[in-house]
């Protein structure tokens, strides 16, 4: 059983062409990366795969089922989570309120019983804050429970919005560009977590990274794209080193230029 | 309406009025098309800008207050407008500036409320109707008689939008704030003053605003609540397409033709609903206007 | 500045947050309950209006403040729920039965109106919602046969379990209804916020995008508030009817709509509180100004001036100056009063800076 494949995918705005026919698979456990220049289609297969958008050809199938027919709030059911480039937080909410609305998949009760809020809504409440207090454990935002999102810096939402959408217990986790903006320190951090997401939570991982410190830490496997195009796909040694890869960056501005610091 | 013989000339007749209020209809929707592309907010004080607008003209021009030239009263009314709109953004709007667009909304709308109360304290509740040099003329083409003011109407509300239409494609500043309107920190970073293009764009709209009541009020009486006009000019602007001028317009010649054959077709309670109903049923099939394309915003 | 140590999740969840906070709620509570022997019956007439507007509000702040979808057009569900109740009650449906009904009925016609109108965004919205608005005018004089058209209907007696309730004969009762309702409707309303629906309702607010990507199904969630929002507001309206006596087509106008949405702002969107201080500031300004105005007269001695339409004009003033400089509304600049005294010395004037955003388009260029 295949975990999640792209088969032949294509997405066209207007004469554009962001995705040319791409194909891939990932494995089940694995940490798999998606790297390239800018514009070059990784954040829109992400949004591909959260049904944001439909492609024009191809097929994705999750679990050996196509999920071209759901809606994008169907998607996370399933168990596909995600974060966004430049962080879709809920700004006038706490952090805590924030995580307990990755929760959403897994409400149960009705909407009349939470309007009087009887003791089985009471229960489930409990178990939600359960399930986000480890997640808040397990990437120490113990401090920032009860803080708005709208006074956080930079580096905290990005955690936040990773713990957010660990929060919904996913099978597979769409980290987009989980580095950027994030300080040294911060950046080893995200090495750790995403390593233990995948050991200790058994969690898949995509993610879009132009940091190749990182890249090749985490990854098992990696998928260098250019124009929308696959350049080349296999271990982040292997890609590195791949001549198609290298031409691409050196044509726009060089590999280790790619890595964007602590922009903002 | 009587039939027969005097048939088509009725018709046309009524062809004719119908176009001469969307003309007013459209001008104010003009005025919100104006505001929204260069800020996405809606000015739902436009139909009390109009209002204000024919309340100057009358109280410049009428006997029985100044009593100045028509001619001199006109543009001196469409200016004071002006500067009543840039003053209106420099101290109030801009304060705006990085607030959602519904705040706007809910500040224009209190905006309105109060033109409606300062103009109903100064120059009271009663209809005024503008005296002008070609009131009660008329136009004979054979056996049709047409009032002079409504062809006026048309005919001054099409070179308008043309100026308009014309003054966005070719002018400097009128690309400037085309500009200024898709990208505000695009358009401020080329190093165009995008507070000040702001400013003028309601001055602008404030203008237009004025010949719109210039031409109202010299078809019709105009009171205080006048401005609630403006809510059929939504109905044009929607049906145009919020981002489009000549949309603008033609939704409000659709809308003024609609109203008079809705009264002649349909029963008297069914016909003033007409214009609102299509406005919905063009916001629900085709929300972005019957001229453009909506598109999905960028993740 | 307090600091509350929370011992379980339930500390969380708990209605009030700490015993300071829920002395002061059941002070409130029981200064309510005592009003009608505290002041005369023309004041708890009075009152009994601010809570109808209160409740209201309540109805509006579920989808403008917490949904974040403005609507222009909710006096017509207002209208909804005091025609259906007055309708009921004529056909001798007990009250008792009538008045729920009554919001079910405005809710269901909000949830079906909602489907196809909330797909717009922002300003397209409070356009669609505005022709609605205006449409029930209309809608009322053709479904003159039920609803009395330009002449109106009356409100006829009602009772509950045999006591009857009278707005003029028994304005203390009434008064007491509508707290009933008010404090059920409080109550509802905390609970949807601390349920999973209240926080998918934020979610939509602050961001479609990522609350699609966490599941939350966007339209219905949206359908929902709109429902539930207009519930509340067929029940204000089922009230205000009742409270009016006799009402026709232009009660329920679209002024009254755009005062609903004023209040609520002036109140301070996206809180509780802010409807509740919406309502007083709507209930108690025509006396305010009419206070103030016989007071500039005798001190300037110059009798009597009315000005027409004043009372919308200085309500308008008012919310001008909010918008600028407190657009969190009455609410905002308490928080900021108490927050002020709590931590006294050590306010900062920063502390409740809010970040200013480059216009967020919606359009694709």
């Amino acid at each position: 059983m295949s975990f999640l494949t792209l088969e032949n995918v294509t997405l066209r705005f207007g004469g554009l062409v962001a995705v040319n026919n791409v194909s891939f698979h990932v494995g089940k456990g694995e940490v798999f990366a998606l790297v390239g220049p800018n514009g070059a289609g990784k954040s829109t297969l992400f949004n591909l795969i959260s049904r944001f958008y439909d492609p024009a050809e191809g097929d994705i199938r999750f679990e050996d089922k196509s999920i071209l027919k759901l809606r994008p709030d169907q998607v996370p059911s399933l168990g596909i989570a995600r974060t966004f480039q430049n962080i879709e937080l809920f700004e006038q909410s706490t952090v805590l309120q924030n995580l307990l609305v990755g929760r959403h998949r897994h409400a149960k009760v009705g909407g009349f019983a939470q309007t009087f809020f009887t003791p089985a809504v009471r229960k489930e409440e409990m178990e939600h804050r359960r399930i986000v207090e480890e997640i808040i454990d397990f990437l120490d935002l113990q401090p920032y429970r009860d803080k708005y999102i709208a006074g956080l810096p930079y580096g905290i939402r990005k955690v936040v919005e990773m713990a957010r959408a660990l929060a919904t217990e996913p099978k597979l986790l769409l980290l987009d560009e989980p580095a950027s903006g994030l300080s040294l320190e911060e950046t080893q951090d995200m090495i750790f977590w995403i390593e233990d997401i995948k050991k200790h939570m058994g969690i898949t991982v995509i993610m879009v990274e132009h940091d190749m410190n990182l890249v090749s830490a985490v990854s098992d496997r990696v998928l260098a794209l250019a124009d929308g195009k696959e350049l080349a796909i296999g271990t982040p040694k292997e890609v590195q080193s791949h001549p198609e890869v290298i031409k691409a960056y050196l044509g726009s501005s060089g590999l280790d230029d790619k890595k964007e610091g602590a922009k903002k | 309406m009587p039939r027969g013989e005097g048939f088509d000339l009725d018709m046309m007749q009524l062809v004719i009025s119908g176009l001469a209020n969307g003309s007013v209809y459209g001008l104010i929707a003009l005025g919100f098309v104006l505001i929204y592309k260069a800020t996405e907010a809606v000015n739902f004080a436009q139909g009390d800008f109009m209002m204000l607008g024919a309340f100057i003209t009358i109280w410049l021009a009428n006997p029985q207050f100044l009593g100045i030239d028509f001619w001199i009263a006109v543009p001196l009314a469409i200016s004071i407008m002006a500067v009543l709109g840039y003053l209106l953004d420099l101290f109030v709007i801009r304060k705006m500036f990085g607030q959602p667009q519904i705040a706007v909304v809910i500040l224009t709308i209190a905006l309105g409320f109060i033109i409606r109360f300062v103009v109903g304290a100064i120059w009271k509740h009663e209809p005024q109707l503008l005296e002008t040099p070609f009131a009660g003329r008329e136009l004979r083409i054979g056996e049709l008689v047409l009032g002079f003011e409504e062809v006026a109407v048309i005919v001054v509300t099409l070179l308008l939008t043309l100026f308009l239409f014309l003054f966005f494609r070719k002018a400097k500043l009128g690309k400037a704030m085309q500009a200024a309107s898709q990208n505000q920190l695009a358009a401020y970073y080329v190093g165009i003053p995008v507070k000040r293009i702001q400013s003028l764009v309601w001055a602008l709209a404030g203008a237009v605003a004025a010949v719109a009541g210039v031409l109202f009020a010299s078809k019709g009486a105009v009171d205080p609540s006048t401005g609630l006009l403006g809510i059929k000019a939504f109905a044009a602007a929607v049906i145009g397409g919020f981002g489009s001028l000549p949309g603008a317009l033609i939704g409000g010649l659709i809308i003024g033709l609609i109203e008079p054959f809705a009264a002649y077709a349909l029963p008297a309670g069914y016909s003033q609903i007409a214009p609102y109903a299509v406005m919905l049923l063009v916001l629900i099939f085709r929300p972005a206007g019957i001229f453009s394309q909506m598109q999905k915003k960028k993740v | 500045m307090r600091f509350v140590f929370k011992r379980s999740y339930n500390d969380d969840i708990k209605l009030f947050k700490h015993r300071t906070q829920m002395f002061w709620y059941l002070a409130l509570l029981i200064f309510v309950v005592a009003l009608p022997w505290l002041i005369d019956d023309f004041l708890i007439g009075e009152a009994t209006n601010v809570l109808i507007w209160a409740i209201a509000g309540m109805g509006l702040m579920v989808l403008a403040g917490h949904t974040g979808q403005a609507s222009l057009g909710h006096a017509a569900f207002m209208a909804i729920g005091c025609y259906a109740n007055v309708i009921m009650l004529q056909r001798g449906v007990p009250f008792i039965i009538a008045f729920p009904l009554s919001g079910v009925i405005a809710g269901i016609a909000g949830t079906i109106i909602a489907l196809p109108v909330l797909r717009l965004h922002g300003i397209y919205l409070a356009i669609a919602t505005l022709a609605i608005s205006i449409l029930t005018d209309d809608i009322i004089v053709i479904t003159a046969p039920w609803t009395g058209g330009v002449g109106g209907l009356a409100a006829p007696p009602f009772d509950i379990f045999g006591v009857d309730i009278n707005r003029y004969g028994t304005p203390i009762l009434f008064y007491f209804l509508t707290l009933v309702v008010t404090l059920l409707v409080l109550w509802a309303y905390r609970n949807i916020l601390r349920s999973p629906l209240g926080r998918s309702f934020v979610a939509v607010r602050d961001s479609e995008i990522s609350a699609q990507a966490l599941g939350v199904n966007i339209t219905k969630t949206k359908a929902i508030s709109f429902g539930i929002s207009c519930a509340i507001v067929g029940l204000a309206g089922a009230l205000l009817g009742l409270f009016a006596g006799a009402f026709n087509n232009e009660t329920f106008n679209l002024v009254l709509s755009i005062q609903l949405l004023l209040m609520i702002v002036i109140g301070g969107l996206g809180s509780i509180h802010g409807a509740f201080f919406g309502a007083l500031v709507i209930g108690f300004l025509p006396q305010a100004i009419a206070i103030t105005r016989d007071g500039i007269s005798e001190t300037f001695g110059l009798g009597t001036i009315i000005i027409p339409g004043i009372e919308s004009g200085v309500f308008a003033l008012i919310l001008i100056g909010f918008i600028l400089f407190e657009p969190r509304g009455i609410y905002g600049r308490w928080i900021k009063i108490r927050t002020y005294f709590e931590l006294f010395p050590f306010y900062r004037k920063g502390m409740f800076k809010r970040q200013k955003t480059y216009l967020k388009t919606e359009r694709m260029k």
